[in-house]
C-alpha cells in the first residue's frame, strides 16, 4: 500500500515528505524499544512506534527503513529532528491512535509483517 | 582502493539525546565509500549499539575506528570507561544492569552485546574493571545479490 | 472472547495462567511502561516485548487480563513467579509483535 493509503487507514498526518505519499510500504514492524528495532531481522519499510524519542531517526536510518509512523500524537520534540529526517529521507506520519489499532487496520489492509519469514505469508 | 581508515569519537554528554549520531555518520562514510549495503547496514547496527553503551555506562564516552579493506570492515571499540564486572553474563540476551529509567527510553533491553556479536563475523571484547572496555569486532564483506 | 479462548486461537505458550476465564475486551500493545499506565484499560490484553520485572505490577495496577511477550521472548523466572503469585495471566507467542497484533484485532473484532 501507498504512504498516503496507510495515512488514510490510521487517520495520520505527514510530519514531512508528503511529495512522497505515493510511494509503495508493504512491509511493517511495530517497536518502541530501539535495541528491538536494531535487532530486527528483514527489512521493515514502516516502523510503527510509541517512542519518540531523537534516537528514533537515527535507527530508522541505519536500518533504512523508509518512514516512521508515530502513535498516540506522538511526534519529535525538536524540529532538527524532522530536519534531519527530511534530509534522510526518512517520512514522518504521527497518528491519534494506539498501536494497537494501528497494527490492526494496516494488517487487515494488506500491510506484511517485516519480520516474518517470507514463506509463512504465502 | 586498498584501505581506508576513519576515526570517531563518542562524546558521552550525559545524555541520551546524541545517541546514534555517529553511527550514522558512519553509515554515511561507509557509503560514500561504495561498501555495500548489507555489510553497511552491520557495522552501522555494531557500531550503534557501541554508542549505546558507551552512553550508558561510560562517563566520557570512548573512540570508534572503523577501517574498511576489500574483503572486510574492521571496527575498533574503546573507553575507559568502568569496565564489565561479568562478560559473559553481559553476553547473554536479556541479561542488563541498565536501571529502569532507561528501559523506558528504549534502551537497556540487555540486547546489546548479543546483538553486536550477532551482526559481526568475529567479535573480540576484552574488559578490566576500573581500566574500561575494547572491542574488536569484523565484518566480511559479501558481493550483494544482483537485486 | 475468554482468556483461554484466546490463548488457543492465538496458540500461546502459558506461563502463568491468571484467570482463563476473564473476558479479554481488547488489547494495549506498548514497550513503554508509563504508556501501558497512561492509556491500557482494565481488561485489555497486553502485548509486548519489555520483559522488565515491572510489567506484573503495571498489569496487576491496570488491571489487565494478561501480559502476552511477543517474538519468543522468555522472563526470567523472578517475573514468571511473581506473575502467579499476583494471578496475573503471562504467555508467550513466538510472532513479532506486528504480526500478534493483526491476528488478535481479526479475533477480537471478529466476534462482532
Amino acid at each position: 500500500m501507498t504512504l498516503k493509503e496507510v495515512a488514510q487507514t490510521v487517520e495520520a498526518e505527514f510530519l514531512n515528505l508528503e511529495d512522497r505519499a505515493d510511494e509503495e510500504v508493504n512491509t511493517a514492524c511495530a517497536a518502541d524499544l530501539l535495541s528491538d528495532v536494531l535487532a530486527m531481522r528483514g527489512d521493515a519499510a514502516l516502523l510503527i512506534t510509541g517512542e519518540a524519542a531523537p534516537q528514533v531517526v537515527r535507527v530508522a536510518d541505519v536500518m533504512n527503513i523508509r518512514a516512521i509512523l508515530y502513535v498516540r500524537g506522538k511526534r519529535p520534540q525538536k524540529k532538527d529532528i524532522i530536519r534531519w529526517a527530511t534530509q534522510r529521507g526518512i517520512v514522518l506520519l504521527s497518528t491519534p491512535l494506539p498501536t494497537f489499532e494501528v497494527c490492526g487496520r494496516l494488517y487487515k489492509a494488506g500491510m506484511r509483517c517485516s519480520e516474518c519469514p517470507e514463506d509463512e505469508a504465502a | 582502493m586498498d584501505r581506508q581508515v576513519f576515526a570517531y569519537s563518542v562524546v558521552s554528554t550525559g545524555s541520551f539525546d546524541d545517541v546514534g549520531v555517529v553511527s550514522t555518520e558512519i553509515k554515511r562514510d561507509l557509503e560514500e565509500a561504495g561498501v555495500e549495503k548489507d555489510t553497511v547496514r552491520r557495522v552501522a547496527v555494531i557500531c550503534f549499539e557501541a554508542e549505546m553503551n558507551l552512553a550508558l555506562y561510560t562517563e566520557r564516552g570512548g573512540n570508534i575506528q572503523v577501517v574498511v579493506e576489500p574483503d572486510r570492515v574492521d571496527i575498533y571499540v574503546e573507553d575507559d570507561g568502568p569496565g564489565i564486572e561479568d562478560v559473559e553474563k553481559a553476553m547473554q540476551p536479556g541479561y542488563s544492569t541498565a536501571p529502569l529509567w532507561v528501559h523506558e527510553l528504549g534502551f537497556g533491553a540487555g540486547m546489546g552485546l548479543p546483538n553486536m556479536k550477532e551482526n559481526s563475523d568475529i567479535f573480540e571484547i576484552v574488559s578490566e574493571l576500573g581500566k574500561g572496555t575494547k572491542i574488536h569486532s569484523v565484518v566480511f564483506r559479501r558481493k550483494e545479490d544482483a537485486a | 472472547m475468554r482468556l483461554s479462548d484466546v490463548v488457543e486461537r492465538l496458540g500461546l505458550e502459558v506461563l502463568a495462567r491468571g484467570n482463563p476465564e476473564r473476558e479479554v475486551n481488547w488489547a494495549y500493545t506498548s514497550d513503554l511502561l508509563s504508556d501501558v499506565m497512561a492509556g491500557a484499560q482494565p481488561g485489555d490484553m497486553w502485548l509486548t516485548i519489555q520483559r522488565h520485572m515491572n510489567i506484573v505490577a503495571v498489569a496487576k495496577l491496570r488491571d489487565l487480563t494478561g501480559i502476552v511477550l511477543a517474538k519468543g521472548i522468555k522472563p526470567a523466572q523472578e517475573v514468571v513467579d511473581k506473575a502467579r503469585e499476583e494471578g496475573i495471566a503471562l504467555m508467550v507467542s513466538d510472532k513479532p509483535l506486528f504480526e500478534l497484533c493483526g491476528e488478535l484485532y481479526q479475533l477480537l473484532r471478529g466476534r462482532g
